[in-house]
């Protein structure tokens, strides 16, 4: 196994042009299990570790711009009042070394259907970007997974950031798993309320070949806001429950051993329906984050 | 960024400190070094010149091997030899209790992961790439995953009021060995045999397959021997009776195969069989190297027995007020592909199956049946675990129907000193059942659910997982108790033997205590330099490696070594302490009166004599090597299950305090008191660490601790999906110990490690009943099971 550890992010796209089946390492708690349980076998790792760029994030025309190499810990401490979804994703993610090693871009990268950070990615809109020797590019989040542990990523690029717009109102993430801690999700749902665009953002993790929106839920609720915005009034509950079954439906999801389809779904339909509670409850005390 | 690792200069010596006697909470002498991360285990076992092992496994749960080709993996350069079976050169089988599983496959592999082909190279990787070049051609079968279908019973039909059916076996389902697929069964028949009551409780129970999850996985390292044999560096639970196996498959004598204990890593059990022991051994012989093999995390889910799952029906009756009547059971433990320590497990699961209670009419059938699943055997509670959860859900479903509170039916039941177990056995020592319980429910209750806008996620079901802040929220609250024997029964020879050594080193008396007892972490290192500190008067004690050069001190389980091992150091500080006062006596020139060993001086307060005891021994080394038994118990009767059976027996009882969110089935525990009766605490602090480590196992077991297997395969083996207890799921714990000596034991003491694990599980399953109101008959409990989908 060869192992390459490039310098600067220049350096890093010449290699993965040159070695396009080079796996990219950062934090490794996705790839070292992988080759710790022999199921992944690269003839060439490329370590991301030493490219400082990466590391870092800045805020750019409003936007945070999230080197891919961040780790959650500090998401966690940094970040928590700009990207309050993604951090309460991040609180939930392994153990404190886990956290301190996983990034955000591994998470990308990997695009597992059960990747913690996915929802609250999606229900915030983000955008990744990637870069090759080519160029670099900007996709949509939405676009960005593509199947089971499939992505829009070419096998010549390497995700540089997320961009994220900080929120207008509140988020919720929740997850659901089968021990209160260090556990991947058995179902998860992350929500965005963006008032100044009148708009909501949803993300489900865990319950569908890739992470994925519930557009239905989204329209149905923004419609039903409409009158609420401005006058902060109190939300139905037959409107939190409505949106709690949209959201389930929108999910297509498998038994496997870590829950059943059905539990999924149900646990789904709870998880929409409290966080827009407590998401509504947040957006009528005036406090635009809760993290 | 991150701080540069430091090693630290010099390591603690392994010798403990000053203090700690019985009864003291004496530091251990390898804490310091586990918890600085230095301490040896057996997967850090290095010679510069070993080569590596690994273990070609069956992919397949049941299958015909037709042929096994090495050729290609002999071709891989770097591979120093491939063996399978035909390479055994003495018993091809071998078992704890029955011989009955091969040390290579051959002919049919019955589980999935049996061992087929060995692998030797100059690296791990090399080894397994070539491992994987190893031909074998297999007639898969259709696997038997049923115990009640392998015996070819019925399924019960009398709470599903639908006819009882027997499920076909293909032929070779019918018999996975030669004398089919029973390994045994046990009856107990006391008193009536058709009772009758005014109140009946009928139950099914399932348990599913818990993992001793152990984090130091299977290693060892074989060195070959100039004398043709072999030294093995292992860690294990009982090195005599892997020596016995070892020799049997290498047919070599006991002198010709050395073991030492290397560091353990956790064993709860699941030690006590050989996994890479004999496969090392044959690598080492073969290519006159040492040979590593360890175990990564995937392959020791393969490389060790689990906990039986269990089916279970029972039926209670009783009279109007609460008097228990009669108990019928009927249990099947599934013990897999071979039978390991099966037949000790349906032993207990039948003799202890319906609890503390005394009951005058007991009519129990404990089946162990051969599946194609994994193979099960030892592990913690052994047996009493999966019956716990019956009989403690039984008790309360009584409760229920007979509207009584759940913790007054049990102490109206309540087993006593004097009570007659269900195998005509007199518990003739203290058992104090009805203190227990009445001591837990004295206990303080834990606040009330948090609600609120300041609920701490990290206190609510689900945790930082930001489910629920109240929603769904309901509190619950159960009681259970358990006992368990201690110690080998039913006739088995139980000894230990301790090899004590006293003499003066740099002027200082110092004790040398060698045992072949393996420390797995539990403490009893401590305990035998608190033992040894005791009865001979010194300060310095050291524990010499744990090694077979001295005799059998038993297996580390069945709450035993602290008992056994404990009385062995114990008898043999008392014979070295004869010859030592004998010496002192010597010096003196005639008897003293009140002699005895105390402050490393030989002292008479009646005759004001106070000898230094490096004066007294001078030159001399005293030694006394002494095997020491229990009481004997002897074998039960095949046809009603009488006899004594169990020469000691542990009483613990928990109250679990539950948080349930009932719309997403996410449990949290909130509390767990236990009371337990431990004869004499030796180490106070160790007997509260094996409670609390006992709780949290049996908690993992019933809320998320299971081996899924479907089909005969196991679909989570790696701590990604066998989920065991963080610190967000195990609570503080409210513990007080009860010292009523058994005067049949050294210093009093009862067996403690496995008594928590059997009474905390159930406790939690009757405490989210409560919360929930549903019947909830399998563990672990999934959300899925709570909410209904």
């Amino acid at each position: 196994m060869q192992f390459l550890q490039p310098a600067t992010w220049a350096e890093a796209l010449e290699a993965k042009a040159a070695h396009r089946d080079a796996v990219p390492i950062a934090g490794g708690t996705d790839v070292m299990v992988g080759i710790n349980f022999g199921r992944l076998r690269p003839a060439l790792l490329l370590d991301l570790t030493r490219v400082a760029d990466l590391r870092q994030w800045d805020t750019d025309d409003g936007a945070v711009r999230l080197g891919a190499g961040v780790p959650y810990a500090r998401v966690i401490t940094e970040l928590g009042d700009r990207l309050p979804g993604l951090a309460m994703a991040a609180r939930t993610i392994g153990s404190p070394q886990i956290r301190n090693r996983g990034t955000v871009g591994g998470n990308l990268a990997t695009a597992s259907p059960a990747g913690d950070a996915h929802p609250a990615l999606l229900a915030a809109g983000a955008e990744v970007e990637v870069a090759s020797v080519r160029g670099t590019r900007t996709i949509p989040v939405t676009e960005f997974y593509r199947g089971v542990k499939r992505s829009a990523l070419a096998d010549d690029e390497l995700i540089a950031a997320v961009r994220i717009t900080p929120p207008s109102g509140p988020q919720q993430y929740s997850k659901i798993g089968t021990r209160n801690a260090m556990v991947i999700a058995v179902a998860a749902f992350g929500l965005a309320l963006h008032p100044a665009r009148r708009a909501v953002g949803t993300g489900i993790g865990s319950a569908a070949p890739t992470p994925r929106r519930a557009p239905a839920a989204e329209e149905f609720l923004a419609g039903e806001l409409d009158g609420l915005w401005d006058s902060r009034a109190e939300l139905p509950a037959a409107t939190a429950a409505r949106f709690g079954e949209l959201v389930a439906a929108a999910a297509a999801p498998i038994d496997d051993v870590r829950g059943t389809a059905r539990y999924r779904v149900h646990a789904l339909s709870v998880m929409a329906r409290r966080a827009l509670t407590w998401a509504w409850l947040d957006y009528r005390k005036g406090d635009p984050t809760c993290a | 960024m991150s701080a540069p690792t430091r090693t630290p200069a010099g390591a603690p010596s392994a010798v403990g400190g000053p203090g700690g006697r019985i009864g003291d909470d004496a530091r251990r002498p390898d804490g310091v070094l586990k918890v600085r991360g230095e301490f040896a285990y057996g997967s850090d076992l290095w010679m510069d010149d070993m080569l590596w092992g690994v273990t070609l496994r069956s992919p397949h749960p049941y299958a015909r091997i037709r042929s096994i080709d090495v050729g290609p993996a002999l071709a891989v350069p770097g591979v120093h030899a491939v063996l399978t079976s035909d390479d055994v050169p003495g018993e091809k089988v071998y078992g704890l209790e029955l011989a009955d599983q091969p040390v290579l496959a051959f002919d049919v592999v019955r589980y999935q992961g049996e061992p087929v082909a060995l692998v030797a190279a100059d690296h791990p990787d090399t080894a397994r790439r070539a491992a994987a070049r190893i031909v074998v051609d297999y007639d898969v079968w259709e696997p038997v995953t049923d115990a009640r279908v392998a015996l070819g019973h019925p399924t019960w039909n009398q709470v599903h009021d639908s006819p009882a059916e027997v499920t076909e076996l293909s032929r070779e389902s019918a018999d996975l060995h030669p004398h089919g697929n029973l390994v045994r069964h046990l009856k107990v028949r006391r008193g009536a045999p058709a009772p009758t009551a005014d109140v009946v409780v009928v139950g099914e129970y399932e348990v599913g397959m818990q993992d001793q999850a152990f984090l130091g996985p299977e290693s060892g390292l074989a060195v070959p021997g100039e004398d043709g044999g072999v030294d093995l560096y292992v860690a294990t639970q009982w090195l005599h009776v892997d020596q016995r196996q070892i020799c049997a498959a290498l047919a070599l004598p006991p002198e010709r195969v050395r073991l030492t204990l290397a560091g353990v890593g956790g064993a709860f059990g699941g030690r006590e069989d050989l996994s890479m022991h004999v496969h090392a051994c044959l690598l080492a012989l073969h290519t006159g190297k040492p040979v590593k093999m360890s175990y990564n995390r995937e392959e020791s889910f393969f490389g060790h027995v689990h906990r039986h799952p269990a089916t279970m029906r029972y039926e209670h009756g009783a009279t109007r007020d609460g008097d228990l009547v009669y108990v019928k059971a009927e249990i099947y433990f599934d013990g897999g592909a071979y039978a390991s320590s099966t037949p000790a497990v349906v032993g207990n699961g039948g003799t202890m199956g319906i609890g503390p209670y005394v009951v005058p009419n007991v009519h129990v059938d404990c089946y162990g049946a051969y599946t194609n699943n994994p193979p099960c055997g030892a592990m913690r509670g052994f047996g009493s675990v999966q019956t716990a959860f019956a009989y403690e859900a039984q008790m309360d479903a009584l409760a229920a129907e007979l509207g009584m509170d759940p913790v007054e039916l049990r102490c109206r039941n309540a087993m006593e000193q004097g009570s007659t177990t269900p195998t005509g056995q007199v518990v003739d020592s203290p058992a104090p059942v009805v203190e227990l319980l009445r001591r837990l429910e004295a206990m303080p209750m834990p606040p009330a659910v948090p609600t609120g806008d300041d609920v701490d996620l990290r206190d609510m079901p689900g945790g930082v997982s930001n489910t629920t802040h109240g929603e769904g929220v309901r509190r619950g609250v159960g009681y259970a108790v358990a006992y368990k024997n201690v110690a080998f029964s039913e006739g088995f020879d139980d000894y230990s033997t301790a090899r004590v050594r006293l003499e003066v080193v740099g002027g200082e008396a110092v004790a040398t205590v060698h045992t072949a007892a393996a420390e797995v972490g539990q403490g009893l290192v401590t305990v035998e330099q608190q033992i040894a500190r005791t009865e001979l008067g010194v300060e310095q004690v050291v524990v010499h490696p744990k090694d077979t050069a001295v005799g059998s001190a038993g297996s580390t389980s069945a709450s035993r070594q602290t008992y056994v091992t404990g009385g062995a150091v114990k008898a043999a500080c008392e014979a070295v302490r004869g010859q030592v006062l004998e010496l002192a006596q010597r010096g003196v020139g005639r008897p003293v009166a009140d002699l005895r060993l105390d402050g490393g001086k030989v002292v008479s307060d009646v005759e004001g004599i106070a000898l230094p005891l490096a004066d007294v021994l001078g030159e001399e080394v005293v030694e006394e090597t002494v095997e020491w038994r229990h009481r004997p118990t002897e074998s039960i009767d095949p046809e009603t299950g009488q006899g004594f059976a169990h020469v000691q027996y542990a009483f613990s009882a928990h109250r679990a305090v539950v948080d349930v969110d009932v719309e997403l089935g996410l449990v949290k525990v909130v509390e767990m008191a236990c009371t337990q009766d431990v004869g004499k605490a030796i180490n106070p602090q160790a007997v509260i660490g094996q409670i609390q480590g006992g709780t949290a196992q049996g908690l993992g077991l019933a809320v998320m601790e299971e081996i899924l297997v479907r089909d005969g395969r196991v679909q989570n083996p790696s701590f990604t999906d066998y989920l065991i207890p963080t610190v967000l799921d195990m609570p503080p714990m409210r513990v007080e110990i009860l010292e009523y000596a058994d005067p049949h034991a050294p210093y009093g003491l009862r067996g403690v490690g496995e008594a928590p694990n059997i009474s905390s599980g159930p406790a939690v399953l009757a405490a989210i009943r409560q919360a929930t109101g549903l019947p909830l008959t399998r563990v672990p409990v999934r959300p899925e099971h709570v909410t209904g989908t």
